[in-house]
Formats: C-alpha cells, sequence, structure tokens
C-alpha cells in the first residue's frame, strides 16, 4: 500500500525488452529469469521422486533376490507374469480399494453430518471443534498403537472393559468378550483410520459451509424452502467441491497408509494392503526384482486412477484461477 | 435500492433470519447442541483415554472392567524417559525442523514463479507437482535404501531429511502459490515503478498475505514429516531413528507394557497436537492446499 496513487498502467520491467539488444534474446533472457525461482523447486523433485520409479522400472526386469546375489540377471517379464497370477498380490490390490473406499466415503459421510452439526452458534462450539480435531493430531502410529492394544485388545482393552462395565450394572456376570481384531481385522483397521480422517474431512466440509452466502439461504427460505431442499439444492452443490477436495485428498493418503495395517493386524487376517505387501517383498522376502514390479504396476494403477481424480481438482483449480 | 436504507435492510434481514432458524429447526437447538457435545466428547474419548492411562500404574492399566478412577502416577513416563527418548526425539525434530525450513526456501520462489509473475504453462507445472503426490512412496523404496547403501546415508538424519523435503515441496507449493496468488499484482508493480526497494515492496505488499501462508504451509510439512513412519523405519536403525520407529519399540511380548506405551505414545503426539490446537485455522488452510482461506 505504498502508493495508492500511481496507476498500474505502465508495463511492467519484465515486459519491456531492456534497450540496446536484440528483441529475440532479450525475451528469452526474461523468460530465464521468470524461470529461475521455479527451477530449484522443479530439478529437486524431478530427482528425487521421479529417479528412484526410473531405477524401479529397471530393476524390475531383473532376476534379482539379495540373499543370492550370484543369480542376478535379466529376468524380461517373469516377474510381471508373477504379479498378475500372484493370489496375494491380487487380494492385496482388493484389500487396497475397499480400505481406502471405505474410510474415505465413511469418513467423508460423518465429517459432513458433523460439520452441519458445528455450523451453528451454540454453547462451547469451539470446544467441540477443538475435540473433534484431537484424533487427527494423534501421530499415526501412536494411534494405530492406541486402538491395537489400549481399545482392541480382547483382556484389558477399554472396549472389552465397557463391556464389563455395562453388563454389570445390569447384575450380569456374563459379558460378551470378542477378540475384535480377529472377528473383525478390516473393520478394526477401517474404524481407527475413519477416526482420524472423520475429523479432517470435518474441517474442510466445515470450512466450505462457513463460506457459504447466508442470504441465498435466506431467500430460499422466504419463498418456502424446507430445511431437506435448501440442503438439496444450495448447501450441498455449493459443498460439492470442498467434498470433492477432502475425498481426494483422504484417498491419496490413505491409499498409501502403511503405519495402521503394519501396527493393528501386521497385515495377517486377509488385510495386507500393497503398501504392507510390496514392503514384506522387499524387506522380508528380500525379492527384489518381484517387489519393483508390483510397484511399477502400483504406480500404473495409480496414475489411471489419478487422471480422473486429476481432472476433478482441475475444474475447482479453473474456477479458482478465473475469479 | 439506495445506499441509505441498506444498512436497515441488512439489520432487519439479520434478526429475521435467527428468528426464522429458531422456528425451523426441527428438533430443537438445544438437543442438537447436546448432540454435537457427544460426537465430539465420542472422537475426543481415545485421546482422553490414552492420557489417564499413561497416568496409571501398569496394574491399573490392565484391569477388565477400567480403573477410571485408580490414582495417578508418573511411572508411565519414568519408563519412557528411561527408554532414552533424546536421541529420537532430537531425530525427529531435526528431520521435521530442516526438511520444513529447506522446503520453505524452495517452496516459495517457486510460488512467485507459478503466481505473481507466471511461467508460460505454469499450470501444467503446478499439475506435475500435484501428480507426485500420487505416486506410491513404497515403489520408489527399494532404489532409495539401494542408494543409501551405495553412499553410506542408511541411518543418516539428513536422509530423511532429503526425502521429507521431497516428500512435503509439492503440497508446499501448491499452498504457497494458492496464498501468493492473492497479492494484489497491480499494487506490486506501482510500488516498484514508485522506486520502492524490494525489501520494502516485500515487507509492505507481500509479506500480509505470504506470513499466513508461510505459517500454514509450515504447520502442515512440520506434521507430516514428524510422524512419517515407512521411510523411517525402512532407512534408519539405531542412530537416526525417529520417535515414530522409537514408539513401536515399546510393545513388548511378556508384561504389561500399556501405561508406558500410552505415556510414550502422549509424548510423542504433544507437539502435534499442541501446535494443531493452537493454529487451528492454518490447520484447515493447509490441508486444504490453500483452497479454504
Amino acid at each position: 500500500m505504498s502508493s495508492p496513487g500511481s496507476t498500474a498502467l505502465t508495463p511492467t520491467p519484465a515486459e519491456t525488452p531492456p534497450p540496446g539488444r536484440p528483441a529475440g534474446s532479450a525475451r528469452k533472457a526474461a523468460d530465464w529469469a521468470r524461470r529461475a525461482p521455479l527451477m530449484p523447486a522443479l530439478l529437486f523433485t524431478i530427482v528425487v521422486t521421479q529417479l528412484p520409479f526410473v531405477v524401479t522400472i529397471v530393476i524390475s526386469f531383473l532376476d534379482w533376490n539379495s540373499l543370492r546375489p550370484d543369480r542376478r540377471g535379466f529376468a524380461g517379464i517373469s516377474n510381471y507374469v508373477e504379479v498378475f497370477t500372484d493370489a496375494n498380490l491380487r487380494a492385496s490390490v482388493w484389500n487396497t480399494l475397499v480400505i481406502t473406499v471405505t474410510v474415505v466415503l465413511v469418513s467423508l459421510v460423518l465429517g459432513l453430518l458433523i460439520a452441519l452439526l458445528l455450523d451453528r452458534k451454540f454453547f462451547g462450539r469451539g470446544a467441540v471443534r477443538t475435540m473433534m480435531i484431537a484424533p487427527f493430531l494423534v501421530v499415526p502410529i501412536a494411534a494405530a498403537l492406541l486402538w491395537k492394544h489400549a481399545l482392541f485388545n480382547p483382556s484389558y482393552g477399554l472396549f472389552n472393559g465397557l463391556l464389563t462395565s455395562i453388563w454389570r450394572l445390569f447384575g450380569s456376570d456374563n459379558p460378551p468378550q470378542p477378540d475384535w481384531l480377529s472377528e473383525g481385522p478390516k473393520l478394526a483397521i477401517e474404524a481407527a483410520l475413519i477416526w482420524q480422517w472423520t475429523p479432517f474431512m470435518m474441517l474442510i466440509i466445515l470450512a466450505g459451509l462457513q463460506s457459504k452466502p447466508g442470504d441465498v439461504v435466506e431467500a430460499a427460505r422466504m419463498d418456502g424452502a424446507n430445511a431437506w431442499q435448501i440442503f438439496r439444492y444450495q448447501t450441498f452443490p455449493h459443498l460439492r467441491q470442498y467434498l470433492e477436495l477432502g475425498g481426494l485428498l483422504g484417498s491419496i493418503y490413505i491409499v498409501q497408509n502403511f503405519d495402521a495395517v503394519f501396527t493393528i493386524t501386521s497385515g495377517g487376517l486377509g488385510t495386507a494392503n500393497l503398501p504392507y505387501t510390496i514392503y514384506q517383498t522387499f524387506f522380508s522376502a528380500h525379492e527384489y526384482g518381484l517387489a519393483s514390479a508390483m510397484g511399477i504396476v502400483v504406480v500404473i494403477g495409480t496414475i489411471i486412477i489419478a487422471t480422473f481424480a486429476l481432472r476433478v481438482v482441475s475444474s475447482m483449480f479453473k474456477e479458482e484461477v478465473s475469479r | 435500492m439506495s445506499t441509505a436504507t441498506a444498512p436497515v435492510r441488512t439489520a432487519h434481514v439479520a434478526t429475521t433470519r435467527r428468528e426464522r432458524k429458531a422456528r425451523s429447526m426441527q428438533p430443537p437447538k438445544p438437543l442438537l447442541s447436546l448432540l454435537a457435545w457427544i460426537v465430539g466428547f465420542l472422537f475426543v474419548a481415545p485421546v482422553l483415554w490414552m492420557v489417564l492411562t499413561s497416568l496409571h500404574s501398569e496394574t491399573d492399566a490392565a484391569t477388565n472392567p477400567p480403573s477410571i478412577a485408580a490414582g495417578l502416577t508418573l511411572d508411565g513416563y519414568r519408563s519412557f524417559l528411561s527408554a532414552g527418548p533424546e536421541a529420537p526425539l532430537l531425530n525427529s525434530l531435526m528431520a521435521s525442523v530442516v526438511s520444513t525450513l529447506i522446503v520453505l526456501c524452495l517452496a516459495i520462489p517457486a510460488a512467485y514463479a507459478l503466481s505473481i509473475r507466471p511461467v508460460e504453462k505454469w499450470t501444467d507445472v503446478m499439475f506435475f507437482f500435484l501428480s507426485t503426490k500420487f505416486l506410491p512412496i513404497v515403489a520408489g523404496l527399494l532404489p532409495l535404501y539401494l542408494f543409501a547403501q551405495k553412499t553410506g546415508l542408511l541411518d543418516n538424519i539428513w536422509l530423511l531429511v532429503l526425502l521429507y523435503t521431497s516428500m512435503n515441496l509439492p503440497i508446499a507449493v501448491w499452498m504457497m502459490r494458492s496464498f501468493l496468488a492473492e497479492v494484489p499484482v497491480d499494487i506490486l508493480e506501482a510500488a516498484s515503478i514508485d522506486g520502492a526497494g524490494l525489501l520494502r515492496t516485500l515487507v509492505t505488499v507481500v509479506a500480509p498475505v505470504a506470513m499466513p501462508g508461510i505459517a500454514a504451509t509450515s504447520l502442515i510439512c512440520f506434521i507430516f514429516s514428524w510422524n512419517e513412519l515407512l521411510l523411517a523405519r525402512t532407512l534408519t536403525a539405531t542412530i537416526a531413528g525417529t520417535s515414530p520407529v522409537f514408539l513401536t519399540s515399546f510393545v513388548t511380548s511378556q508384561g504389561l507394557f500399556l501405561a508406558q506405551l500410552c505415556a510414550a505414545a502422549t509424548a510423542v503426539s504433544l507437539p502435534v497436537l499442541v501446535a494443531g490446537f493452537a493454529a487451528q485455522d492454518k490447520l484447515v488452510q493447509g490441508l486444504s492446499l490453500g483452497a479454504v482461506k
């Protein structure tokens, strides 16, 4: 705000070629001057994130088990054949999809309902919001350990402890004491993740609700729209991009989840997801070639899904740019 | 609508809105508020249980039914402290803070070149950055491991600093771009034409818009680095192990460990809990990559 009186009509220095030099090279220099601040970040990202994948592609065509280094050699596509015929890997693809879709959808629905509850003035609203955020701020591995040992444990976990307390309250000495982890291993992982991700969705949706212009709702109400109609035709369309954003970001992180599967079930009981399976193939089975082929298949699958997902962001993004 | 009547009209709408809202609410307000309180309590309950258990003795922590009113003790925290948490905590602090600083140094100039004075095809660059977040870390893990083994960087905290920087940089570029896009460009240009120095322009025009963005970006990068387990577990061991790796060592197959596990989990989560509670709005801005302001 140093000079509110001056005009912005004069061209900026970057757009004016410096005098005394041919326009072509000056323009090139100006282009590079523009690009210069971007280069360190771009080069860093390319080197650190893209290079390892190139190496992974190379290794995926090798027959390489680190326990038998003498047998390293070219394997052709045999690793890929194994990937597509391996029942374990198919199971972990399925598990990854089930866990991601369940956690993202349930967190979104719960997050939406809770955000609607919190989008009103009431006593202690700030306190309730703070309470709601807490699960997201617990370190994920700590949360997974907490759920496994302090909540799910069949003999001293809080869940069975509360069942005992409630049954005693009604004079029964024979409360149900389910072994949560073996009876519903996938549900157990999903419950812990939903607990952590619902606050995330709630925060984004609540921010969306609060950015909604109130007078439009008022006008609709005056026109006789009921609460459901207002939600269906005004609130929901407005929230759509926030729901999509939450779904997209949640998916990015939950597809890659390692902490919960690694801790709660150690990939057992049919819960191994892709990150866990690849981790195991690397560091327990030492099958470097096979694990790399799995990694490449995962990357290709992710690219296909991401292309659709990015379309979602890009529509939001264009909206923002045109604003 | 003349400007003179406008304030009166808004005031009127404001009162009727409140009245109408009160009338149309089904079920009545107190019930919904109570429900909000109950839901909030259910979500925070496991965290409270973790803290309460961390303050119980090992025997009280492992009872069924739970001994909620048992006496409090700091034994859990004593066990945690005697297990040598200093090195892992310092490693985590170092990896999170240094990588966040490097991320800021790289992301802010990049965001400048993507918003205030954008390069050609800057949207493509943005999508390249975002697309790297879709690549599963685990698929690049083996080359990283082999690279670290060859260069002697295995179990070295600087390797984690480097990897956390690359993990958070795309997010930071998106966030900082969305904040810098709010800088009024005409004022920026006007200031430079008026001969205001770069420093003065930065302080008076860019900083007010960029500072909240930098705060939100730092918070998110710090949290994600502090929480990371897979890379730390794979690429570090005894020297450079971070707090999440250290946490997994509290689970033993024999004996009671619940109180000290909860103490360790509470202690390791504390920095994130404090930072997140203190900056709730920054948290929302950061988590939505700056899309929500």
